[in-house]
């Protein structure tokens, strides 16, 4: 017990690095954040005034200012940008489950000396920049792009497909670079399965397709509700996507939040903006950990 | 063993790679038995198991359960029932979902699936545990629920991979008679494998002994040990002294054999005139003593080696003058402190002429 509670120095120093890396480079940034949508836009550098001031250095004057809340609330600008980007990125995750499921599925399944190469191609993708392959996507989109040239050469169409700037090379995008995510914590909990399990089930009599609903399926609920959220999470506050495949329908909060801080250079309703997303996320997160908790407690 | 075989597997060969994993097998066991496949590991019996079980199809041969052949049938349609090694529990499911898993299946009515379920986990004492999950049961537990489970859809054949692999040695003695018990109460036939030779013979009434995917003796567990029909049998079955010799002649009614190590022996048996022969001899069946026999058969001088204590037992490593070992064993009927031959000491070993057996290589 006294290990517990007084660990060795070793121990706490790999805590203490974890944990300051989070204080300096996550709580404390959170905090500004949070005090700069609290204050009030001006023309100056930095150009917004703080929510707390200490006149003569000294008598700490409070001037909280909650209009760019009130703002958000007001504009159905934000509202529209925030439920769209919630519903395309729940779209691309639903998206990436229904692809990613089988692939893990094979992944898993295949002999063992595939599994690593085949592991491999799927982090592939990721040798090259996240930005240059998103962009990479209009050469192949746009109206004189590739995939339109092909078509259009092997006679399908005889017009050119609007593909880009819209809401389909937005989800092909978004499906496209967060697919890895799906798929490798779906195969980390399909690959640690007794296949005895399955054997099991056939034996007392389930059909293979049974077998996958009632033994496999409810299984692999931790892995699924993991990689939903490392899909679902990253693609709300999306920014690339939207900016270069998107168009004036595909207005996402993370777009939003780039325009208030670069565009409109008004950093308090920038700040407002980042922290609402924040708080609009942590709900669902926390939800789906505690899922994620009780499905592991159960296996 | 009335009537037509229960189970027959004819001709059954099955290969990964170039390996027969099962070679040519064939055997018939009868209804309500308690058979066992036993055999050191990788000799095939699991496979065996699996071929029963459907999970793999044999390359040739086929197997037949109450005169079916059960060739293209798959698992969840034969009337056989599987206890794997690691028991394979669903962990998302309780115990009493776990042992009703297989009757949902049939689509079965829940209240008759609840008393089904709940009878038999009273047969296999596990009645206060049905709303547990897998992971809050110890070993033993787990194993009485992996039976339950395999049993509540009565199977014609209920097949059981090392069922008391994973148990401590107390439990698993326990268990052993557990298993007997539920078999002839349920009288579903069990074919059980097992890798371990002392659990095969307290279960089973009949015991198919493998090497290299190959049958090499059936028979009830004491003719297996006492007229092993092979030295591999001999030798895997029990501890046993290999002695190998020329048989000379039969003179009444023995086989006289001229041995290397060990002089000119004995044995009840038959060996064509100038064979070559091996002779099994167990440990328990020979004599020790200070003074020599008065027969002179079969009698020889050592001096004692080693000495193995093991509490109801004691094993001596007796070295004959050819400087051969000859293991013996003695039980300790009288409470001593110290062993009755003491490590160097000359004794005089001897064995009756039918407590050998001439094995053929």
């Amino acid at each position: 017990m006294r290990a517990i509670v007084n660990p060795r120095p070793g121990a706490r120093l790999a805590i203490a690095v974890p944990f300051a890396w989070l204080l300096v480079l996550f709580l404390a940034p959170f905090v500004i954040v949070a005090g700069i949508s609290l204050g009030e836009s001006s023309i100056g550098i930095p150009p917004y005034t703080p929510p707390l001031v200490f006149s003569d250095g000294l008598v700490p004057t409070l001037n909280v200012n909650l209009g760019n809340y009130a703002l958000l609330l007001g504009d159905s600008l934000y509202i529209r940008a925030y439920l769209d980007a919630v519903e395309f990125a729940a779209i691309a995750t639903a998206i990436c489950l229904a692809l990613g499921y089988p692939m893990a599925y094979a992944i898993a399944r295949a002999p063992r000396t595939w599994r690593n190469p085949l592991l491999m191609l799927v982090i592939l993708p990721f040798w090259t920049s996240f930005l240059i392959r998103v962009y990479a996507w209009v050469g192949i989109l746009k109206t004189n792009g590739l995939l339109n040239n092909l078509l259009l050469a092997s006679g399908l169409i005889d017009q050119p497909l609007p593909l880009l700037n819209n809401l389909f090379s937005v989800e092909l995008a978004l499906v496209y670079s967060y697919l890895p995510f799906m798929i490798l914590p779906l195969y980390a909990t399909l690959e640690r399965m007794d296949p005895a399990l399955l054997e099991a089930a056939a034996d007392l009599g389930c059909r293979p397709f049974r077998a996958f609903l009632t033994v496999t399926l409810p299984l692999s609920l931790p892995g699924i509700a993991a990689g939903c959220l490392l899909v679902f999470i990253p693609a709300v506050g999306e920014f690339v996507i939207p900016d270069l495949l998107g168009g004036p329908d595909t207005l996402m909060i993370g777009k939003v939040l780039w325009d208030e801080f670069f565009t409109n250079r008004d950093w308090p309703v920038a700040s407002a903006v980042a922290i609402a997303m924040l708080v609009l996320l942590v709900a669902p997160i926390a939800l789906a950990q505690r899922a994620i908790g009780r499905g592991v407690g159960a296996a | 063993m009335a009537g037509p075989p229960h189970l027959s597997v004819e001709r059954v060969t099955k290969s990964f790679g170039t390996v027969a994993a099962v070679d040519d097998v064939s055997l018939a066991v009868g209804s309500g038995e308690f058979f066992a496949l036993l055999g050191p590991s990788g000799c095939g019996k699991t496979t065996l198991l699996r071929l029963l079980a459907g999970f793999e199809a044999p390359d040739t041969g086929r197997i037949l359960i109450d005169g079916i052949d059960m060739t293209g049938v798959p698992p969840y349609a034969r009337p056989v029932n599987m206890m794997f090694q690691s028991y394979a529990l669903f962990p998302h499911m309780s115990v009493a979902q776990n042992v009703g898993f297989g009757l949902r299946q049939e689509g079965l009515a829940k209240t008759a699936i609840g008393q089904r379920v709940a009878a038999m986990l009273d047969l296999v004492q596990m009645g206060d545990f049905a709303a547990r999950k897998p992971s809050e049961l110890s070993g033993g537990q787990k194993q009485r629920v992996a039976l339950a489970r395999a049993l509540v859809k009565e199977p014609k054949l209920l097949l059981l991979d090392e069922p008391l692999a994973a148990l401590d040695r107390k439990l698993r003695e326990q268990t052993q008679f557990e298993l007997v018990r539920i078999q002839e109460q349920v009288g579903v036939t069990f074919i059980v494998v097992t890798h371990d030779q002392a659990e095969a013979m307290t279960m089973a009434s009949r015991i198919a002994v493998m090497d290299a995917g190959r049958l090499r003796q059936i028979g009830s567990p004491s003719e297996v040990y006492e007229a092993p029909n092979s030295r591999f049998v001999a030798d895997f079955i029990g501890a046993v002294n290999l002695l190998s010799g020329s048989s000379r002649e039969i003179a009444a009614g023995q086989l006289v054999i001229d041995t290397p190590t060990a002089g000119t022996l004995r044995v009840v048996g038959a060996a064509v005139p100038g064979a070559t022969v091996t002779i099994a001899l167990r440990p328990e069946k020979i004599s020790l003593a200070r003074e020599p026999a008065p027969s002179t058969e079969n009698r020889h001088e050592g001096v004692v080696r080693e000495i193995a204590y093991l509490g109801s037992l004691s094993l001596y490593r007796v070295e004959l003058p050819s400087g051969a070992i000859l293991r013996v064993s003695l039980p300790n009927t009288a409470r001593l402190a110290e062993p009755p031959f003491a490590r160097g000491e000359r004794v005089s070993l001897s064995w009756a002429a039918d407590a050998a057996i001439v094995v053929p290589e």
